[in-house]
């Protein structure tokens, strides 16, 4: 009976910091698309704070990755499905990871960008938010309704694509400009930067695809 | 002298414990559930509580192929199964417990020209084919429950890994008891005609010989399980440990299933009492019914390249084990009885006072007193002939509940009596019954033996 009752007390821990996990990656993503607004609107302070959130969310959710997985190896929870749980958590830290790396390269490198192109980085940034925001709630069905799953990932492709388009239509601006041409390489290179994040989403979802039809066999 | 009787028991029960033990509770101890040690102690208690409590029905149905009347003849029984069983394994070749002893039995009829019952042994074989079919049907069902349920609840994946745990955990322990009362009749079984105990009291308890003969092939199996079946589950491995947890939960609960409904008296009773045809009580083959829950579970997958050569074998078991084991316990009995010199049989009369199968003594009553037991059995023996010579197979029961003398209890008895299709076959049936339960009457008066049909 102890037995029963510490494996189920474990397991409400384990699905806590899953949900834990889940949640520091959305509020990335969110802090993500405030921390590029800022920069844009070129408030310095505000994009600091963001930063830090950021900085703080990733460390947590790299922290309770490991935690999880050291659980699941330690108990031996979930064979048939702990690898495939282990390499989603692992991706969707790299989520997390893309979105801190992006807006530090922003304050390490200050891209000069011109009021003209600030409304077409600041929709790129909408449009992978919303990418990750699908990921996260696919990935959140994954754990309780795998059924489910295909709901959201189809969103995750809609945003990934509308992000591309956009940032398509951001770089042909961006080399469109009377500038220099490494002020132009540099605008295009954070185009690609806010549109890693919806790419990193991508690659959950694809991820989660596989997995949620070996899970329904 | 009686362990070295019992030798070849203890040696079927040990093997059993060591290759089926694992099998119960491989899962639940993969799964870091619980512990080897608690886990093979608990199943080990179990198993002899099983055997203990459950066993009488599987062994009587064993007894009533073939009772055994010579303790040196029950051992040459074990002996020469056990071995079929340990040649068999050596050569890859696929073996049940189960059939091994039918098969030893049957040799001990052959050589002791005893007649075999057919009744009981047609219901065995059917066993070998119906009970890996329930086990698959079972299996099937229960797997696509568990899949419907665990997509439809919405419960988090590590809860219902949770679940699937605290699960295997329980149906080991139902799997235990349910080896322990189904399989016990292919331990000691062949013992049940010759029990070489006496009753004892334990604590103003009284505990049968068949009880202690249960209790010591329970133990047996015990020590297989505490000694050996961590090969099984650490070093071996077996088909279960490579399920996935809900897989092997399913597994274990169709195999736990199909032994427990092949075993318990009562499950039998409330089918009857519900007008539907009792299940016969017989010693199925434990890893066959694992092999039909796993093919069950293949069959919802869809899983391709289901190998059908698994079937084959299996089906090719059910010939060459008995016919093995057979073979090996005529050729035995033969050996024993001119070599050594040892009683492999002994013919129902007053020789068979001292040693021969009594159901009083299965409640404790010892028939020591010539003369009530000469009358007993002339009238019982009597009503064994009429019954051979006047009355068809298959018929209501009759022939097979006074073929066997007094090995017949109240209860067929009656039954014979209430048959009208027996009572139209033989004149004067009723009567010649009841002069049989007098008789045991009158030996009631001397020796107690009459407090069977009281």
């Amino acid at each position: 009976m102890a037995s029963a009752s510490m494996l189920f007390g474990r397991t409400r821990q384990l699905v806590a910091q899953i949900d834990v996990f889940l949640d520091a990656v959305s509020q990335g993503a969110v802090v993500f698309r405030q921390g590029v607004g800022d920069y844009l609107s070129r408030n310095p302070s505000e994009f600091q704070c963001r930063l830090n959130a950021i900085d703080e969310l990733e460390s947590r959710a790299d922290t309770i990755r490991r935690e999880v997985e050291n659980q699941l190896y330690s108990y031996s929870l979930i064979p048939e499905n702990r690898g495939d749980v282990l390499a989603l958590l692992e991706t969707l830290d790299d989520v997390i990871d893309t979105a801190k790396r992006t807006l530090c390269e922003f304050a390490v490198e200050t891209p000069d960008i011109p009021e003209d192109l600030a409304s077409g980085y600041l929709a790129l940034a909408d449009a992978s938010v919303q990418a990750v925001e699908a990921v996260v709630l696919a990935a959140r069905a994954f754990f309780r309704d795998v059924r489910s799953v295909k709901d959201h990932l189809h969103k995750v492709k809609f945003w990934e694509r509308e992000a591309d388009r956009i940032g398509e239509r951001v770089k042909r601006q961006a080399f469109g400009l009377s500038v220099d041409l490494s002020r132009k390489i540099h605008l295009r290179y954070f185009a690609l930067h806010v549109g890693n994040l919806s790419d990193a989403a991508e690659r959950v979802a694809d991820r989660l695809a596989i997995y949620s039809i070996k899970r329904s066999l | 002298m009686l362990l070295l009787l019992l030798s070849g028991s203890m040696l079927l029960g040990w093997s059993l414990g060591a290759n089926h033990g694992g099998n119960l509770f491989g899962p639940a101890v993969g799964a870091r559930m619980i512990r080897f040690t608690t886990a093979a102690t608990t199943c080990s208690v179990l198993v002899v509580m099983g055997a203990v409590l459950g066993g009488a029905g599987t062994t009587a149905t064993l007894g009533s192929v073939g009772t055994v009347t010579a303790t040196g003849g029950a051992c040459v029984v074990a002996l020469a199964a056990a071995a079929t069983i340990t040649l068999m394994s050596r050569f890859g070749l696929p073996i049940s417990t189960s059939q091994a002893v039918v098969g030893a039995i049957v040799g001990w009829n052959a050589f002791t020209h005893t007649p075999t019952g057919f009744t009981s042994l047609s219901a065995i074989i059917a066993s070998w084919v119906i009970a890996p079919c329930i086990a698959a049907a079972v299996a099937a069902a229960g797997y696509a429950a568990v899949r419907a349920a665990s997509q439809h609840s919405r419960l988090h994946l590590l809860t219902i890994d949770a679940m699937t745990r605290a699960g295997l955990v329980v149906v080991s322990a139902f799997g235990a008891y349910s080896l322990g009362a189904n399989n016990i009749a292919n331990v000691v079984g062949m013992f049940a005609g010759v029990v070489p105990f006496h009753p004892i009291t334990i604590a103003g308890v009284q505990v049968s010989p068949s009880h202690q003969l249960f209790f010591l092939g329970g133990c047996a199996i015990a020590v297989g399980i505490l000694t050996y079946s961590h090969r099984v589950v650490h070093t071996v491995g077996s088909d279960l440990l490579k399920l996935s947890p809900v897989a092997a939960l399913v597994v274990l609960f169709a195999h736990g299933l199909v032994l427990f409904v092949f075993s318990s008296q009562e499950f039998s009773r409330v089918l009857r009492g519900l007008g539907l045809p009792g299940i016969p009580l017989v010693p199925i083959s434990s890893s066959q019914a694992v092999t039909g829950a796993v093919l069950g579970i293949g069959l919802v997958k869809r899983a391709r390249g289901l190998r059908l050569g698994v079937m084959r074998d299996i089906a090719a078991g059910w010939v060459t084990a008995p016919v093995l084991a057979g073979l090996a316990c005529f050729v035995g009995l033969f050996v024993a009885q001119n070599v050594f010199e040892l009683e492999v049989s002994v013919h129902s009369g007053l020789n068979g006072v001292g040693s021969c199968r009594h159901p009083a003594r299965d409640f404790g009553i010892p028939i020591t007193t010539p003369e009530s037991y000469r009358l007993f059995c002339a009238e019982s023996e009597s009503l064994g002939d009429l019954a051979h010579s006047s009355l068809p197979r298959g018929d209501t029961g009759i022939h097979s509940a006074v073929c066997g003398s007094f090995t017949a209890r109240a209860a067929p008895w009656e039954a014979a009596i209430r048959s009208p299709q027996n009572s139209k076959v033989v004149p004067g049936l009723k009567t010649r019954v009841r002069r049989v339960l007098a008789a045991a009457t009158v030996a009631a008066k001397t020796d107690g033996a009459g407090s069977l049909f009281g």
